[in-house]
Parts: C-alpha cells; structure tokens; sequence
C-alpha cells in the first residue's frame, strides 16, 4: 500500500508543480493590466501590429507610447511572430477579456480579422487600425499614414528638384499589377503633365519586388537611355536594388534616384551621395497619432463619424475624414540631415 | 534475503492490469492525472487571472481548441497504433484553400465542403497506402506528404487569401447555442467524439488497433487485418483534418495557403500529454481531450495574463516533457515497487 500512496503523491506533486509554474507566470503579469474597474476612462490601449520585432511596427509603437505617456494612460503591445491574420484573432479575442479601452491594430487581413474586431467592439472596446486597415465597418477609425496623392506627389517633386525641373526620367516598380503602385504610377504621369512639361517619362520597368530583377531592370534601364537623368522607384526593394547598382556604376550622382524607402536600408547610400533624398511616412508619428485617436475615442470626445476633430498633442489638430479615416499628413522626407535620427 | 524467494509462491494475480481494485485502477491513471491537472488549472486560472472567469472565455476556448479536438480524435488511434500522421496541418491548409479557390470560381459551398473532404480522404488514403503497402514508416511517409501537401495548398492559391465566403456559413462556425456561450461546432465535435469512442473502446476494430501497438505480430496472428486498419485509420485522419480545415477557414474567415501551419505539433502534444504511448499500446480519449483542454486553457490563461507567446510555447513544451519523464519515472517506480520478489529471484538464480 505505501507504493501506491508514493505514486498518488508524485501525481500530486507534478500536478501542483504545473499548477506552480503556470499561476506564478500569471499572478507575475496580471497586476501589470490596468484595471477596468478605474473610472469611466479605462486608458489602456493595446497596440496590436502585424508582427512583433519588426524595427518599422518597432518605431511606431515608440511613437504610441510616447503619446500614451503624455495623457497619462496604458501602453502595450502584444502581437503574433508571424503575420498571419488567425494570430492575431486569438489576440484580438485576448483583449476583448481583458476589457482593454482600445485595440490599435495594423490588419494582417481586412476581412479575416473583421468579426473579432466586431465582438471586441461590441464588448465596449474601441478599435483603431492604423498601418493596414480592415473593411470600414470593422473599425472605428483608420489613421493612414498617406493618401496616394501626397505619395505620388512628393517623389515627382523630389526628382524634379534633383534634376533641375527638366529632362528624361523612368519609373522602377513593383509587379505589372501591384494595386498601390500602379494607382501611384498613374498620379504622377498626372501630375508630372500638369506640373512638370518639361520632364519626360521615359519608360516604366517592373522589378516585381525582387532584389535580383530590380537590380537587373535598373542596369537595362540606363543602357537602354544614355540621357536618363532620374529613377523614381516607389518600392522599399526597388530603391535598394536601384541604389545598390548606381553606387558601384559611373552614373552614381550623375543620374538622381528617389523614391519610397526606409532608413535603415538607404543609410549608406544616402551617406555616400547615390541618393539625395526619399520619402516615407514616419512610423513614430503613425503611432503618436493613433494614440490619441484612440484616447478621443475612449473619452467620447469623438464617434469617429466624418467632420468629427481631435487634439494629437504635438501633432495638432486632425479631422476625421469619409469612411472614418484620418490622414497623418505629407510623407516625410529622409535627407543627410535627418536620418542619422531614424532606425527602423 | 533467501527468504524473499518465498514471495514467489504467493497466490496473487501476477497479471499487472488486474492486480489492483477496480477504483484504483479507474482513478490512478495517467489519464485520470491529466484530468485532475485540467481542473486545477482551470481553478486557478478562474481565481487567480483577471478576465478569465467570464463566459466569453469559454465561447473563445472552444472555438480556438475545436480544429485541435477534431484532429485528435483519429491522431489517437494512428498513435495507438504505434504510427503517427504529420501531414494533418497541411491536410487542413490543403482543404481551406480548396475551399477558397472552388468559392471564389463561384462554386456552391456545399460542393466545395465535399471536394475538400474527398480531397482529405485522398491526401490519407496517400499516407495510408504507402504506409501500409509499400511498407514505408509512418515518420518519414507523412513528413514528406507534410511538405508535398502544403505545398499543393500554397501553389493553388500563391500568398493571395480568399476572404469572401457566404455568410450563412460563417455565421454557422460561430454560432452559439441557444442564448448560452457555447459555440454550435460543439456539437459536431461531440458527434465524432461518440463515435470514436464507440470505435476505439466498444469494437473489435478498436480492439485490434491496441493489438497492432502492442505487437503487429501478434495481432496478425491473432486474426486483426494490421494493415487495413492502418489504412481505414489514415483515410479517417485525412478526413477529419479536411474537416478541421472548413471549420479553420470559416472560423477566420479566410482561405490561405499557410493556414494552420505547425498545427500537428499542437495536437500530437496534446495527444501525447493525455497518455498515449508514442511506441503505441497505450491511449484512452479521455486522456486526449483532457490533453487538449489542458494546453488550450493554459494558453488562453496565461495569453490573458499578458504572457507572451515564445512564452507560452515554453511552458507548454515544458509541462510536454514533464508528462513524458513523469509517465517513464512512475514506470520505473513501480517495477521498482515489484522489484524486492523479482530481483531476489534474479540474483538467487544467478547465484545458484
């Protein structure tokens, strides 16, 4: 009988041990929540992006908390590994529980994510995708980092500027049929008429987001026209590859490139004069400025309906525009000045 | 020491199983461990972690365990069998993304659910016959049709998702039950479940796959088609995980080539936490589902409590090995407990 009591007891103990591990786990993190029990405002807002220990959600959640911090509220980030749309439903479906003040979330899928969203908000959870939007009626507010307007216009106004307002210039691009690109390509052959008659679009090539071919397309492109005196390259790959290829060539700070890239990447390029500046929005912003659409949100202060204004602290003043979206403003411009204050 | 041998004559049933009361042999099992584990888990969780307690916790339990509880049931009787399936993930990714790709052709989605379990039929009936014709292991036929399989469901639908599907068939995956918090998919869970059960436990058929575990020889012997089964077993694994697979795709809501990736890992764990034997023999589906219910509310309570995810996955791959060492350490604590006869005999033979 007494070796049957010592099997009973080692059950015992490795089930109180798990018991253990898994209670001490949570009581280490549940006083960190903020409850929802203080007051009308619950502050808590979570930022949910599309995976973690990506340096660009990385910047941006910096911005968040920098502006959580000023109105004196709860900054978290949780999020998947991978960028999948069924991770971030459990998470989403986490938050819920918990009864956080708002969900920011940067979609992985506009439709995938949609019906948690729906429970989170019916549970009296405000949602904010910022980055990536969902269907409209999923959210209550997007804040888009740039209309395709702005982004079309700042990269003709660069290349201009670097090239003297007047000349031959081509486009490198994502894939032939990549939505964003091919709406901001169309933009700028708009704009580039009405603002710019002197410069010609001389060809249009596609990299389709491949280090390889973007690399390639450029190296054919400058044969192809021995006058071409500028690149607008509206992809993250695209600038790197196209960068890549004019530092090592004779046409590096002969032949101007600009475009859509990040810092990190561009960096060195922008040291050794390949590139005079880029554009992008800034993430940190981003961040900031769904933060405290989240806050208005919470206190009521907006419904996120059209016309409806908020304060976003250093930022100033936005207005809610049509389908509940606010727009962060102009990209932002990366030069030798300036990205030596960016890492993402 | 010499009289230790006398032991040998007492008239006690020597036959292991039978040797202990029925309550004793009922309760004190691994399986029974794994149960008692759930609850006080689930205790703790309700006591100790904010949110937890609500009902809304277990209307999102459920729906998030459901795909792991479906492809448990036939993961069970493949690993009594002493052979597992590695492809079921992909046998899901496979059947979402048919799924997707026959809806957005404009198929009727009834006929889509069809082809995509005919499809999961297929994709078992593979594994099964060459596992069982051409004689290949299990491991190695399954890891390749793991890879094979997801590839097939991200070639048919590239890194492009499918999100449009009827509403009526959405709504069915999270439909809750009357005006309570539980999710309908548990009933159909419940269905398959009684079924197995009445399978495993309640029939020759299930007879025969603890047979095969023990020994194939001896089950051949004795008269159980080793190899059918297997089969029969593969086809239904394929089966079922194409159904986890509909079930994955309307409760997200979207068709997507890497749907569900590493979920196999998920359910082979929580199989072998709930008591079945890798080297086969050994299993009951209690202990499975109790398995399952473990992993999954432990997730969900420490996902509350603001763990993260590498986190949880640690703890989860923790308490794995613990249940394993756990099973090897009381093995050898009760040949420990009948060694005092048995060692007595050994060393007097050796020293006659």
């Amino acid at each position: 009988m007494f070796h049957k009591k010592s099997r009973a007891a080692a059950l015992a103990a490795l089930a109180v041990s798990v018991a253990l591990i898994a209670t001490g786990c949570a009581a280490g993190d549940s006083g960190s929540g903020s409850g929802d029990g203080g007051g009308s405002d619950n502050l808590a807002i979570t930022f949910l992006p599309k995976n973690l220990g990506n340096p660009y959600f990385d910047t941006s959640s910096s911005g968040a908390k920098e502006a959580i911090d000023e109105f004196k509220g709860t900054f978290a980030e949780v999020g998947p590994a991978e960028a999948t749309p069924d991770a971030q439903v459990s998470y989403i479906n986490t938050l819920t529980q918990q009864g956080v003040g708002a969900i920011a979330v940067s979609a992985n899928d506009p439709e995938a994510i949609c019906d948690a969203l729906n429970e989170a908000r019916d549970a009296g959870v405000k949602v904010v995708t910022f980055d990536s939007d969902t269907n409209p009626d999923c959210r209550d507010l997007f804040i888009n980092q740039a209309d395709a307007e702005g982004i079309a216009k700042v990269q003709v106004d660069l290349i201009a500027d670097q090239i003297g307002g007047s000349g031959e210039i081509a486009i490198l691009s994502a894939s032939a049929n990549a939505t964003n690109q091919n709406a901001w390509i169309d933009l700028m052959e708009t704009y580039l008429a009405s603002d710019y008659p002197d410069i010609t679009l001389v060809e249009t090539v596609y990299g389709d987001d491949d280090d390889q071919t973007s690399f390639d397309k450029t190296a054919a492109l400058l044969q192809t026209h021995p006058d071409l005196k500028g690149i607008i390259s509206p992809t993250t790959v695209g600038i790197a590859a196209a960068a890549r290829y004019l530092s090592t060539s004779e046409y590096k700070g002969k032949v101007a490139l600009t475009g859509l890239g990040t810092p990190n990447q561009l960096r060195e390029y922008v040291e050794d004069g390949t590139i005079t500046a880029f554009a992008l929005w800034n993430p940190a912003d981003l961040g900031y400025l769904t933060a405290y659409a989240a806050k208005a949100l919470i206190e009521g202060d907006i419904t996120g309906a059209e016309g409806d204004t908020f304060d976003a602290g250093k930022l100033g003043e936005y207005t809610v525009g049509a389908d509940g979206v606010v727009l962060l403003g102009d990209p932002f411009e990366f030069n030798a000045d300036n990205i030596a204050d960016f890492d993402f | 020491m010499t009289t230790a041998t006398a032991s040998t004559a007492t008239p006690v049933r020597t036959y292991r199983d039978y040797d202990r009361p029925l309550w004793q042999r009922l309760l004190l099992t691994r399986e029974m461990a794994i149960v008692g584990l759930l609850v006080i888990v689930a205790v703790v969780a309700s006591v100790s972690v904010r949110g937890f307690g609500q009902p809304i916790t277990l209307t999102y339990l459920i729906l998030d365990v459901t795909p792991i509880l479906l492809i448990a049931l036939p993961m069970t009787l493949i690993m009594i069998t002493g052979e597992i399936d590695l492809s079921v993930a992909s046998v899901v990714g496979l059947s979402s993304v048919l799924i997707g790709v026959l809806t957005q052709a404009g198929a009727p989605f009834e006929l889509a659910i069809v082809v995509a379990l005919v499809a999961g039929a297929i994709a078992g009936a593979v594994n099964g016959f060459l596992v069982t014709v051409v004689g290949l292991p299990s491991l190695a036929v399954t890891i390749g049709t793991l890879a094979l399989y997801r590839g097939l469901a991200v070639g048919l639908l590239g890194t492009t998702a499918v999100t449009d599907f009827p509403e009526f068939w959405t709504d069915l995956a999270k439909m809750k039950l009357g005006g309570s918090n539980v999710p309908a998919v548990l009933l159909l869970f419940l269905v398959l479940l009684v079924v197995f059960v009445v399978l495993l436990h309640f029939t020759p058929f299930g007879r025969g796959i603890y047979a095969i575990g023990l020994s194939k020889t001896a089950a051949r012997f004795s008269g159980v088609h080793v190899e059918r089964t297997k089969l029969v077993l593969f086809v239904l694994s394929g089966t079922i995980a194409a159904l986890a697979g509909v079930y994955y795709t309307l409760r997200f809501g979207s068709a997507r080539g890497d749907n569900a990736t590493g979920l196999e890992l998920q359910v082979i764990a929580a199989v072998v936490l709930g008591g079945v034997s890798v080297f086969g023999g050994r299993g009951a589906i209690h202990g499975v589902i109790a398995g399952v219910l473990l992993i999954g509310i432990l997730a969900s309570a420490l996902r509350l409590a603001n763990v993260t995810s590498d986190v949880i996955n640690i703890i989860t791959g923790v308490l794995l090995v613990a249940s394993v060492v756990s099973n090897s350490f009381l093995a050898w604590l009760r040949t420990k407990r009948r060694a005092p006869g048995g060692t007595a005999r050994a060393k007097a033979s050796a020293a006659g």
